[in-house]
């Protein structure tokens, strides 16, 4: 296994809906988070801010992992989300990985999707645009 | 008159108002995700409603600053399009989210609640448009504004559909 950054991959919100990291693959962390309680929408399913919420914790956690690659430091603020949902979340678990699309100076452009028991079915995928302040911003 | 209160109220929401936000809002967030994050009523209109996402530290976007993530703002405006679409349909019919864009245009205040207010401008057979914004207290000073499509589930022949 290859060494991964140390890097703080998931936000005060996002441990308490209950997201972790899942595993890393090719560099770039998959989260998850199981079918609890907290993320449920109309009974037995997803609610669609919960699977929003994946994504964009996914989405800032392969931007992370980017930054940290390149030994960059940034202070990340969302500049916007634009999420499509593709299937119902059903109860069990959800996973989610981001790629950079386009890696700026000041700006980071992001895709990534969501998918339960089968991979190649997404239930949802997002757009995001990601500003990166300097450190002390 | 010294009516039964219970009784007059149900009678008066059979005979005016089938969906009402302020009397359905505590029984919709009462559990599951809109329960976690802890949304309340706060006001709407014929075709718009407004919920207020309580301030919570256990919701920051990054540790040090005291800041509402995005997450929760996301969330809360797909419960006010909902309702604002409830409302606007004037009854409760299952719906899907199919799309929802978010435009984050400020931080919130640190320690501030965020109200969430969102409009349904439009409904067809099958689907539900609405639009809105997220403030922190001065509805003219929005933090974030979006746009989202729903569908309605239901009617039609089974299938899977989109959602959450």
């Amino acid at each position: 296994m290859a060494e991964h950054p140390d890097i703080a991959l998931l936000t005060p919100y996002a441990r308490s809906l209950g997201i972790e990291l899942s595993e890393w693959e090719d560099g770039v962390p998959v989260m998850q988070v199981e079918f609890v309680e907290a993320v449920e929408g109309r009974p037995e399913h997803f609610h669609g801010g919960a699977t929003g919420g994946l994504l964009e914790t996914a989405g800032y956690a392969a931007l992370r992992a980017e930054l940290a690659e390149r030994e960059r430091d940034a202070v990340l603020k969302p500049i916007n989300i634009t999420v499509q949902y593709l299937s119902a979340g059903k109860s069990q678990a959800s996973f989610a990985k981001g790629r950079v699309t386009k890696l700026g100076r000041r700006s980071a452009n992001l895709t990534v999707e969501a998918w339960q028991d089968d991979r190649t079915r997404p239930i949802a995928t997002a757009v995001m645009n990601v500003f990166m302040g300097e450190p002390e911003d | 008159m010294a009516g039964n209160r219970t009784l007059s109220a149900l009678s008066t929401m059979s005979e005016q108002a089938a969906f009402d936000p302020k009397t359905a809002t505590p029984f919709l967030t009462s559990r599951g995700h809109p329960g976690f994050l802890g949304m309340r009523y706060s006001d709407h209109g014929n075709d718009w409603v407004e919920l207020e996402l309580p301030w919570r530290e256990d919701l920051i976007g990054d540790e040090g600053q005291h800041v509402l993530a995005s997450g929760p703002i996301l969330s809360l405006m797909d419960m006010a399009s909902g309702l604002a679409i409830w409302k606007a349909m004037d009854k409760f019919q299952a719906i899907a989210t199919l799309d929802l864009r978010v435009d984050y245009v400020r931080p919130a205040r640190e320690g501030a609640a965020v109200f969430g207010r969102s409009q349904c401008y439009r409904i067809t057979r099958s689907a539900a448009f609405v639009r809105g914004l997220a403030h922190d207290g001065d509805v003219d000073d929005p933090v974030a504004h979006i746009q989202a499509v729903f569908m309605k589930i239901g009617g039609g022949p089974k299938r899977e559909l989109p959602g959450g």
